[in-house]
């Protein structure tokens, strides 16, 4: 499901109920592959579908595009990006990002022009901004204030322990003693 | 037939349950063991009807009863048996089915296991693994009937999805349910532990074993969800933090952490209520994560149908997270850790730390999972938060996390002094040094890979010292010989050598996710007959189009001969397959997986005449290791968790072979 | 308990109602920042009939619809619908656009020859139209008005009341 279209409207998975006729379907469905195959002309090779690079590869190119596609979301998949996602529809806009960077476009424009169709759905790194840093920083915040309170339990700690009793605590250091044991073999023997 | 009886046994079991609830509660309170006893039995009962009832949908499933809707919905009649046994757990109704009889099975194994011991704790436990129990089968009762009639019998079903008609289906859903059932044990010793008051160590050590085992179904339940995705689904990755997963990956944060921070408490007696907390947290998120997936609030690939399910499972998750918060609130006079540490710089700390880090990352992916949401109760837009954020937020402090597990295992507990540091860090320090350097030497360039490298060479440089360090002393003062001492160390503390085994598995799959993500090369080519991709050292030549009917969809695929170096290498044969239910088509990966390389082909396109194909073809170098870490962890853990006499046995029979 | 305690266990409810709220959402309904802005021109090869800009319709309100022979129910219902309003509407100056997204041609001229379509539609090469229009899904239908801007955004098959009340709105603006 993830590399599919299961987004596409009116979906007909869940439409088309029970089959009684799902032989006759497949049998349709092999008919029509099976004549494409072996008698070649037969079925129109016209096709309005995705064909992928005509031009020389550019590694270069393709990796920056790929870049700029990894960040924009395929919409008519579940979580993918453009990139990975093999629909038709992510393949024509990886072909349309190709274009628009041998254009010139930046990767900030052709971010800003998928925003503008798609909406801030389309990009699957929420931009740096506004209510949205939000999610970018509160896990940093989250974590130095937890650091910062195990520093303080553990301050607090070191000290009561100091006040407490210098001496040794007869029972902690049985536990060292096995600890140690347990680390490096038999102590003493 | 089967629908009216296992409506019945279903409705059975749900009384007997809530009696189990009643008669533990009450007979504890009232101190009567006649009504404990019953309660045991009734908690058997309860075991054995649930058993009853998958034995009917699976009659029903294999015996394509159309007359149940579910078996309607996840089975046709072509299906392949194993195919229509996995349909139990193919959808949602069947999926909580499954996942109460296992939590049947796991209260049956504590009542069988503890009956005649911790007598002050166990009926509780009982109490709130019934009480769990109970709401998946109200669930059934009233939300989700896997025994609900279908009127006009439909002369064949709609069967699985295809995506879920693979070997991996059978073994996958089980891991995670495993995994998730399993954190129950816990969770239910740790409310009763609440409840009594008794809040020493004793609900900590009971459940040592029954959390490692869970956070080991856990684990393999991920790692194999991710080796699934990566060689099923056609995108050519693994892990795309989708909310589901998302779902499984939070409890295992908070699971691991968990696991560390317990042993803090049996040594010290310290972060009592830390680790109530922990697992709580981790129980409220397999619930939370649950809701995710089968409530529809947020799109997800493995997205149920709604209906009263979501609204139940909000429900219960409210309960649960008030119920025992509250428990903890309530018993929080005695929950005062007298906690005391000889120095900052120690085993404590880090181990302190590791837990901040754990938990830092949960929090980071629940607000990465729930911001949507946020963000359109407050500001009213939608939006996305996908990989790439996860992976920008999440890097850093993966790194973090790296470096503390090289530390922790070998800082000195109570007070680590200079000495102790210098000895056991001095040697792994200048080893990662010194690799990072070979790498960047080697033309490593980027920041992140050669850090991640330098990170994971000191924590394998740790391991070794340690390793290697205690063998030695044990040979030198036993006057064994190094492999005999190697092996008795391993099992005589097998939880510290279990455990860096554990943490050596998870540094390989971290160099394999590390390589395998930045070093990724990929090409998309539309090719005629005869003609030639090449990516890197690789060269794939297509050689035409097939096709051929199977028993449940049609495939086509592409003949390709891959060649490295000139070199003919392996044939391959990526396909599409066409299902009749399906309107797209699924794609039919293959691959050359290679223990340092992968050469991966999708075919994403086809002419029907043959003419021509487009393939996406990548080169995912040391993806393996990510799976080759995944069984290094669970070697790990069958050494923590593998019981001693087992042990003892193996090791005079090896001893008695060597003689 | 104290009331210092009772918060811990209440700590949960803000997440319990977000949560909640989540059931009145749809995850798939992604609202369109198209609407209410001018629409997006653009040129097509039109089956059989030459080329068709939006430029050239200034003036006159415009019903756009994305559609696919392979897009079944959905498209197959909507379609009669759409020759209708045509064939109802045009006298008066309606436009009806058809755009065909990812299709073969055979299959689209079969599908227009069904449903006997009058009205222009033109394929889609490389899907260039639909990700103009931040199309996601077929069917989906633009309203755009006199002045050339979008009224609504329709996701799935129209509805005869719908299409109704969205015509009658781009007719009456000028």
């Amino acid at each position: 499901m993830r590399s599919q279209q299961a987004a596409w409207a009116g979906s007909p998975t869940g439409a088309s109920g029970y089959r009684g006729g799902r032989r006759a379907i497949l049998a349709l469905a092999w008919a029509l592959v099976w004549i494409g195959l072996v008698i070649p002309g037969v079925a129109p090779a016209a096709s309005g579908s995705a064909k992928a690079d005509a031009g020389p590869w550019n590694p270069e190119l393709e990796e920056h595009v790929r870049e700029i596609a990894s960040g924009l979301r395929c919409v008519v998949c579940q979580n993918l990006s453009v990139a990975d996602s093999p629909s038709d529809l992510a393949k024509e806009m990886r072909n349309l990002v190709r274009e628009l960077v041998q254009q010139g476009k930046s990767r900030e424009e052709i971010q800003a022009y998928f925003v503008s169709r798609y909406g801030e759905f389309v990009l699957l790194s929420p931009p740096k901004r506004g209510f949205n840093l939000l999610v970018w920083g509160l896990p940093f915040v989250a974590i130095l204030a937890g650091a910062w309170g195990v520093y303080l339990v553990a301050r607090r700690w070191t000290l009561r322990r100091e006040e407490a009793e210098p001496a040794v605590d007869p029972v902690y250091a049985e536990r060292v003693r096995r600890d140690l044991q347990e680390r490096e073999g038999p102590v003493g023997s | 037939m089967i629908s009216t009886l296992g409506g019945f046994v279903l409705f059975f079991a749900l009384g007997v349950t809530l009696y189990a609830v009643a008669a533990s509660v009450m007979g504890a309170r009232a101190g009567r063991e006649d009504w404990l006893a019953s309660a045991r039995n009734a908690v058997l009962a309860h075991f054995c009807l649930v058993t009853l009832a998958i034995f009917l949908l699976e009659y029903a499933l294999i015996t394509s009863d159309f007359s149940i809707r579910y078996v309607a919905n996840t089975s046709t009649r072509g299906s392949l048996t194993r195919y229509k046994i996995a349909g139990l757990w193919g959808s949602l109704e069947g999926s909580i089915l499954l996942w109460e009889w296992l939590q049947a099975l796991f209260a049956a194994l504590v009542v069988a296991r503890y009956s005649d011991r911790h007598r002050h704790l166990m009926p509780y436990v009982q109490a709130v693994l019934q009480g769990i129990s109970a709401f998946f089968l109200l669930l059934m009762t009233f939300g989700a009937n896997p025994f609900a009639p279908l009127f006009p019998i439909p002369p064949d079903g709609r069967g699985l999805n295809p995506l879920l008609e693979v070997t991996d289906m059978l073994i996958h859903p089980l891991l995670l349910y495993l995994g998730y059932v399993g954190f129950s044990v816990p969770f239910a010793f740790a409310m009763a532990a609440l409840i009594t008051g008794r809040v020493s160590e004793e609900w900590l050590t009971i459940t040592r074993r029954w959390t490692v085992v869970a956070w080991l179904f856990l684990t393999g339940g991920i790692f194999y969800g991710g080796w699934w995705s990566y060689r099923t689904l056609g995108w050519g990755g693994y892990w795309a933090w989708d909310p589901v997963e998302n779902a499984s990956f939070m409890p295992w944060l908070t699971g691991t952490a968990f696991i560390h921070s317990v042993m803090i408490q049996e040594r010290k007696r310290m972060l009592k209520v830390w680790n109530l907390v922990l697992i709580t947290l981790t129980f409220s998120l397999v619930i939370f994560g649950t809701f995710l997936t089968r409530s529809g609030i947020l799109g997800s690939v493995h997205a149920f149908a709604d209906g009263p399910v979501g609204v139940m499972f909000l429900a219960f998750l409210a309960l649960v997270l008030f119920f025992s918060f509250g428990l903890v609130a309530y018993r929080a006079d005695r929950l005062k850790g007298h906690g005391e540490l000889d120095s900052i710089v120690s085993r404590e700390s880090a181990f302190l730390l590791n837990n901040v880090v754990l938990v830092g990352i949960c929090f980071t992916v629940f607000l990465g999972t729930i911001f949507p949401l946020l963000a359109e109760a407050i500001r009213g837009t939608k939006m996305s938060v996908g990989t790439p954020y996860f992976n920008r937020v999440s890097v850093p402090l993966g790194m973090a996390l790296l470096l503390l597990m090289g530390i922790g295992p070998l800082i000195a507990w109570g007070r680590a002094s200079l000495n102790n540091l210098k000895r056991n860090f001095l040697k792994p320090s200048l080893a990662a040094l010194a690799g990072g350097a070979i790498l960047a030497a080697l033309g490593v360039r980027q920041a992140e890979v050669l850090a991640a490298f330098v990170f994971c060479f000191f924590v394998i440089g740790t391991i070794v010292f340690e390793f290697t360090v205690g063998t030695r002393t044990r040979a030198k003062t036993t006057g064994e010989r190094f492999l005999t001492a190697f092996a008795t160390l391993l099992l005589k503390s097998r939880r510290r050598y279990g455990g860096l085994i554990v943490h050596l598995g998870v540094v390989v799959a971290i160099i394999g996710i590390a390589v395998s993500s930045v070093y990724k090369v990929e090409r998309e080519q539309t090719l005629k007959p005869g003609e030639t991709l090449s990516v890197g050292p690789y060269a794939v030549r297509f050689d035409g189009l097939a096709a051929g009917e199977r028993p449940t969809h049609i495939l086509v695929w592409a003949n390709l001969m891959a060649f490295k170096d000139g070199k003919p290498l392996h044939e391959l044969t990526p396909g599409q397959r066409f299902y009749p239910n399906q309107q797209s088509p699924f794609a039919s990966v293959d691959a050359r997986y290679h223990w340092n390389e992968d050469l991966y082909v999708i075919l994403s396109a086809f002419e029907r005449d043959g003419s021509s194909a487009t393939f996406k073809v990548l080169i995912n170098p040391m993806i393996s290791w990510i799976w080759i870490g995944g069984g290094v962890i669970l070697l790990g853990v069958i050494v923590v968790v593998l019981p001693e006499r087992r042990l003892a046995l193996l090791a005079i029979r090896a001893k008695a072979q060597v003689a | 308990m104290s009331w210092k305690k009772a918060l811990i266990p209440l700590a949960s409810v803000p997440l319990i109602i977000l949560l909640a709220y989540g059931f009145r959402t749809d995850p798939k309904a992604i609202p369109s920042p198209l609407v209410r802005q001018p629409a997006p021109g653009f040129r097509m090869a039109v089956y059989d009939a030459g080329e068709l800009s939006l430029e050239t319709l200034k003036g006159k309100p415009v019903v756009l619809n994305f559609w696919a022979s392979w897009c079944y129910p959905a498209c197959y219902e909507e379609a009669p619908l759409l020759e209708s309003t045509w064939r109802k509407y045009e006298a008066q100056g309606l436009m009806v656009v058809g755009v065909d997204i990812q299709d073969k041609e055979a299959n689209a001229r079969e599908f227009m020859r069904r449903f006997d379509f009058t009205f222009p539609n033109g394929p889609d090469p490389g899907s260039k139209i639909s990700i103009d229009y931040g199309v996601y899904g077929v069917p989906e239908t633009f309203f755009i008005d006199r002045q050339g801007r979008i009224t609504h955004k329709h996701v799935g098959a129209l509805t005869p009341a719908l299409m109704e009340a969205q015509v009658q709105a781009i007719l009456k603006g000028n």
